[in-house]
């Protein structure tokens, strides 16, 4: 399990609806049905990780969210999670918009541009980072959209999304008093519940 | 894991003297159903899968039928031990439907108030009235609760019907390579074959059994353009290309040149003819073009699912062109505006219309995993 998936859960009411945009194999969805008992709905284009997740007994639906996901009813969820996916979508302010739009409230986590450790390498060798946490080079990575801690709430401020609450993930599993403190240089995963 | 077929299976028949009331207003006074039963049904009878035929189908969808049998069932890939439907675990039923040619009460079936074949006179059929028939097959066998009702093409319209008219019957409904009502490209499709078995002077009218004759031609000639549109381009092209199965194409020689496509079609018609039944073909043509699942919904999908109450999986596959993704994916999205738990996925296939006859890796091992679920709550 993903740290920043422990960190999330607790913003979910138990029992209630929920949309995960990209979950992979479903490992983060089976918990919370397993622990909170929540209805759940993944959304998934990795046919194996669907395949894993349709094995753990949740509903998948295979769809690509660059493609839309305008057959969502509105506020149809009660939480629409996207995990490490916002980086890798082509419009991410559309898919912020819409996970509003389908949920009463969406929780985001991504993987913080400005951390440290990415400054120093680009700072110093001048290249793109590269890591144990992006480990892709420029040409073949899926993360087509970093964006810092500060990119992203500038972006909710400009488009009126409210930040209800936000936690930052440093280095260590200690308690993150650096990342929590200088979020946009010490958190290497920023995560958000976010509303209208 | 390692597969294995069902073995020798053998056809039972069921009597139902109950009438039956159809959609056509007419009433069927008893009628026999032809069905095969692979696995056993646990004590809770809980294990129950039935699976329904598509267009040219019948009950026999799995093992052989004796030992020198070279084929096995219609869908022998998906049925048995070890397979997606896992007979290890679950008691499959798979029947011949009513206006059938295998064996159940159909257009070559004595008429008991004539005591003659019914030929074109047996009631035209809608697929509720198929679900209607299973039900007392259902009720016959003791099974009050389908673990899941599985079906591909029309046979998926079978168990989207049955979600909605019997939703505490079934605790899951499977739909492969299907749609909630047929295109008009797709009625033309089916009005072609029909045009053609009419028009062969051999039908006369539907009454060729009394008169010993067989529509032959125009049979095979229906079952080729169906072929046809069963296969993708692609699959054509690998499985043919523009091979000549005789002739030549050089210049100047006059002998005529026959594609390996020709042959091919002509075999499988001939096939066919062989085997099917005019009358029924037609009749189950027609119960495909006027399934529309959401017609007494207000024509609205979300309405109508939000009378079912099981769990759905939907699959369809990428060039399948006579039941397309989009097609699967209007069944998916009104489920999903209706709030009921849906999986869908869309295989990468490269056989049309026919993959959900094959063994594709990702088709089996993502129905198998599905399975799994319907099992954990036998």
């Amino acid at each position: 399990m993903r740290l920043d998936l422990t960190h999330i859960q607790r913003w979910i009411a138990p029992g209630s609806k929920v949309l995960d945009l990209g979950c992979g194999n479903g490992e983060f969805l089976q918990r919370l049905a397993l622990e909170r008992q929540v209805r759940g709905l993944g959304l998934e284009i990795d046919p194996d990780k669907i395949t894993n997740a349709v094995a753990r007994g949740l509903n998948i639906v295979e769809q690509d969210m660059d493609a839309g996901l305008s057959n969502f009813p509105d506020q149809s969820f009660d939480t629409v999670v996207m995990a490490h996916a916002l980086q890798a979508v082509h419009f991410p302010d559309r898919v912020l918009e819409e996970m509003l739009r389908i949920g009463r409230q969406g929780i985001v986590t991504f993987p913080n541009f400005a951390h440290w450790r990415c400054r120093l390498y680009l700072g110093s060798r001048g290249r793109m980072p590269v890591s144990r946490f992006m480990p892709y080079n420029w040409y073949d990575t899926p993360n087509i959209h970093f964006c810092t801690v500060k990119d992203f709430e500038a972006l909710c401020e400009e488009r009126g999304i409210r930040i209800l609450a936000r936690d930052m993930v440093g280095n260590t599993q200690r308690r993150p008093l650096l990342a929590s403190a200088w979020p946009n240089l010490f958190a290497v995963t920023a995560i958000y519940l976010i509303s209208r | 894991m390692k597969t294995s077929s069902v073995g020798i299976v053998t056809p039972q028949r069921a009597r139902f003297d109950e009438p039956l009331a159809l959609a056509c207003g007419r009433v069927l006074t008893a009628y026999e159903l032809v069905y095969e039963t692979y696995g056993t049904l646990n004590s809770a009878r809980s294990n129950a899968v039935l699976v329904c035929h598509a267009l040219s189908g019948h009950h026999h969808a799995a093992g052989y039928h004796s030992a020198e049998d070279r084929k096995p069932g219609w869908w022998d890939e998906c049925i048995g031990p070890g397979k997606p439907i896992d007979t290890n675990h679950f008691f499959v039923v798979s029947l011949n439907n009513l206006g059938g040619c295998h064996g159940s009460t159909g257009p070559t079936s004595i008429n008991p108030e004539t005591g003659a074949p019914w030929g074109p006179d047996f009631p035209s059929l809608r697929v509720r009235d198929w679900v209607h028939s299973q039900a007392r097959l259902a009720d016959r066998l003791g099974i009050d609760c389908w673990a899941a009702v599985v079906g591909g093409s029309l046979g998926g319209m079978q168990a989207m019907r049955w979600a909605l008219l019997y939703p505490q019957r079934l605790r899951h409904c499977v739909v492969i390579a299907s749609a909630m009502r047929l295109s008009a490209q797709n009625i033309a499709f089916n009005e072609i074959a029909r045009q053609a078995i009419q028009a062969d002077p051999g039908f006369a009218d539907g009454h060729y059994l009394a008169r010993n004759t067989v529509p032959a031609k125009g049979l095979a000639l229906a079952r080729m353009v169906g072929h046809i549109t069963y296969l993708s381009d692609d699959a054509m092209a690998d499985k043919f290309g523009r091979d000549l199965r005789s002739g030549s194409l050089e210049l100047g020689g006059e002998e005529p040149a026959e594609f390996q496509v020709q042959s091919y079609l002509r075999y499988q018609g001939s096939q066919f003819s062989g085997s099917f039944d005019a009358n029924t073909y037609i009749l189950m043509t027609q119960a495909l073009d006027f399934f529309d699942l959401a017609r007494e919904y207000g024509d609205d999908p979300v309405a109508a699912f939000r009378a079912a109450n099981c769990a759905f999986l939907v699959l369809s596959f990428s060039t399948d062109w006579r039941f397309s993704p989009s097609r699967s994916r209007e069944i998916v999205d009104a489920l999903i505006a209706a709030d009921r738990p849906v999986t869908y996925a869309e295989i990468e296939a490269n056989e049309g219309h026919d993959a959900f006859l094959m063994p594709i890796p990702r088709y089996l091992a993502l129905f198998g995993a599905y399975m799994q679920r319907v099992r954990g709550a036998c």
